[in-house]
């Protein structure tokens, strides 16, 4: 039996910027997680992520993170992903922090 | 200190040039990232979790009053207003864009300075102890040593497409600060029998998931033939090298694959290849190096004021007690500044506080500053009668913990909060262990003992050396700490042992102080310290206090 597929949204790196950004539902790059188009398809999925990885002018690795819908956004099921959402835990410096 | 040639000058400024333009193609277009990426790492350039991260070489650790204000100035223009000092005595930026690094790099070179091979698969930065030119026990200041080396290194046409990349550690005192054990290329700077200056030469040691204490290659090794011995051994290895497993790229991967003996033969056949072709123009550029570095004229002053502030003024004793070590001139010392203050980052200084060091290093350290691979800054000549003022200043700039040593002044690699790379954070946890100890005010009491963080198995914490090693690993999505005990950083080097079972974020600073609590109930006296309280019991007591008197209860992970 396959694996199930858990949601996920697309993920990268700006690549002017290196701010963490998030595929929207509309194809633009978004800072916040909650803003993030959340795929569960596979197949949708794995064709929106080649798309955005062709869109190398703008974003840096490319991929997809696992993510736990709610009713306020998609929330990270990972540590790593949180801190990604959140900025370093030492300073008030994450992006992600002050555009939320 | 050593100043650029022309060639120098140039040669930075042509590479700045080139970077340039090889970020305006990125940008538009002309460069993909998988062209692109080689290309910014040779130059200092990572993406990493957050933003891009430039790491600023700062060879052999050696700074002047006018780079670090440099420094702070660059993370005031184009940061976040500071910067972290590593293991690898560079300096890293977390937050710079895109646009803005080669303005960045352009604003090193007007004060001498690059990043050029502090990342890729090169001939990394080279290190040095920090107290070089001014410990008492010091044969010789090994930053000529290390500066040869960075010119023979620097875009060496064989040694830019290496394994995986390649760091090289001297130092010129039998008091091993350089930790010249667990680099692909250790030189201990040593004299013959006849008198005469030359390395013993040590290969193979490193960290990270297999870590291993360097062999000795060579016993002793004429100063003059150091180039082509050390060209013969990475030459070795190129062709040795693993290309098939980055984690078996490593020297230390190819000394034991293939054993020190057969090793040492390849590299004296190579050697002798290449030892007529080094004709003396090295050993001429080294006799110039070496005027670059004559020591400062110390003056000879009364340590009156010195005494006074000693006797009178506790704070001040502490901090002389723990930070201060012996220097090699009569009246001076050598006074570390510890970037640990309780409850800090530890290597971060903002760049208010670069600059009051940048001033104190003008106006009493002969205008030199050092960083240390323990994430420290030296100002490695100083007058004891300045102290005081020197104290003074640097307590007004949250820069006076006595701390130099002891539990508190521990080395923590950025780990998950920056780095892409890492499995779990390193810097909340140095940070939870410091304030603790620091509320128990058992730091003095508990007296010499390194803590050294990781957060993740390449080691950039040195924590497989630590008295007390952590390793922060994602165990099922949860970050989890394992603990070793018993390493050692110095010309004894040793590897830690596991304890055992790793403990969960909230669960690591209790049981650090198990451990020291354990050591103090341990220990003969008070002069017993953590290593050596551990080295004569064992593992065994600490493994009770960390997991109960059966191994197989209150396992947490």
């Amino acid at each position: 039996m396959p694996a199930i597929f858990t949601p996920k949204v697309i993920t990268a790196n700006a690549l002017l910027e290196g701010d963490v950004v998030y595929l929207t539902q509309d194809d633009t790059w978004t800072l916040n997680l909650k803003d993030a188009d959340v795929l569960t398809d596979e197949a949708d999925a794995q064709i929106r992520l080649i798309d955005a990885s062709a869109r190398t002018s703008e974003v840096v690795g490319v991929y997809l993170a696992d993510v736990a819908p709610d009713a306020k956004g998609p929330k990270p099921t990972h540590f790593r992903e949180a801190f990604r959402m959140r900025g370093p835990s030492n300073y008030p410096h994450g992006k992600q922090s002050e555009a939320l | 200190m050593y100043r650029y040639t022309d060639f120098d000058a140039t040669f930075v400024a042509e590479r700045n040039a080139q970077f340039r333009a090889q970020v305006e193609r990125r940008i538009d277009g002309s460069l993909t990232e998988d062209e692109f990426k080689p290309l910014r790492l040779m130059n200092g350039l990572y993406l990493q979790l957050h933003a891009y991260m430039l790491r600023v070489a700062i060879p052999y650790g050696t700074l002047s009053s006018a780079q670090m204000r440099q420094l702070a100035y660059i993370a005031e223009r184009w940061d976040k207003g500071y910067g972290h000092f590593t293991t690898r005595q560079n300096i890293q930026f977390n937050w710079p864009t895109l646009r803005d690094v080669p303005d960045m790099l352009d604003a090193l070179a007007e004060v001498q300075m690059h990043a050029i091979q502090t990342s890729g698969n090169t001939i990394r930065n080279v290190t040095a102890d920090h107290f070089a030119g001014a410990a008492a026990d010091e044969i010789a200041d090994p930053r000529p040593v290390a500066e040869l080396i960075r010119q023979w290194s620097t875009d060496h046409p064989e040694f830019q497409f290496l394994p995986r990349k390649f760091k090289i550690a001297v130092t010129g005192s039998p008091n091993d600060r350089a930790v010249t054990k667990a680099h692909d290329i250790g030189l201990r700077m040593v004299l013959n029998d006849a008198g005469e200056p030359g390395f013993e030469v040590i290969v193979g040691g490193g960290l990270g998931r297999t870590p291993m204490i360097g062999k000795v290659v060579r016993d002793f090794l004429p100063e003059a033939d150091l180039l082509p011995y050390l060209e013969a051994v990475v030459s070795v290895w190129n062709l040795l090298g693993r290309r098939d497993n980055k984690y078996k790229s490593r020297i230390k991967i190819t000394v034991h694959e293939h054993g020190i003996d057969d090793i040492r033969a390849r590299v004296e056949e190579r050697f002798a290849l290449l030892r007529p072709a080094f004709t003396g123009v090295d050993q001429q550029l080294f006799a110039q190096i070496k005027s670059d570095f004559e020591p400062p004229a110390f003056k000879d002053r009364d340590t009156g004021p010195f005494d006074l502030a000693y006797a009178n003024d506790p704070v001040f004793r502490s901090w002389a007690d723990t930070n201060l070590s012996a220097h090699r001139a009569p009246g001076h010392a050598i006074a570390q500044i510890s970037l640990k203050a309780h409850g800090a980052t530890p290597g971060d200084a903002t760049a208010e506080q670069m600059r009051v060091m940048a001033d104190l290093a003008e106006r009493y350290g002969y205008d030199e500053l050092r960083i240390s691979h323990e994430q420290n800054v030296v100002l490695p000549h100083v007058h004891k009668a300045d102290l005081p003022a020197i104290h003074a200043a640097l307590k007004a700039a949250g820069l006076a913990t006595a701390n130099i040593g002891k539990i508190s002044d521990i080395i923590a690699c950025p780990g998950m909060d920056y780095c892409a790379l890492a499995t779990a954070r390193s810097i909340p946890i140095a940070q939870e262990i410091a304030t603790r100890f620091d509320q128990l005010k058992l730091e003095h009491e508990v007296g010499d003992l390194k803590i050294k963080i990781s957060g993740c198995i390449n080691a950039c914490g040195h924590h497989h050396v630590g008295h007390i090693g952590i390793l922060g690993l994602d165990r099922a999505g949860v970050e989890n700490y394992q603990i070793t005990l018993g390493g050692d950083h110095t010309e004894t080097a040793a590897i830690g042992q596991r304890t055992g079972p790793g403990f969960s974020a909230d669960e690591i600073v209790p049981a650090i102080e198990r451990i020291v609590d354990t050591y103090l109930s341990e220990r003969e006296n008070a002069d017993e310290a953590f290593i050596d309280t551990f080295r004569r019991v064992g593992m065994t007591p600490f493994k009770t206090a960390l997991y109960g008197e059966s191994d197989k209860k209150k396992k947490a992970a």
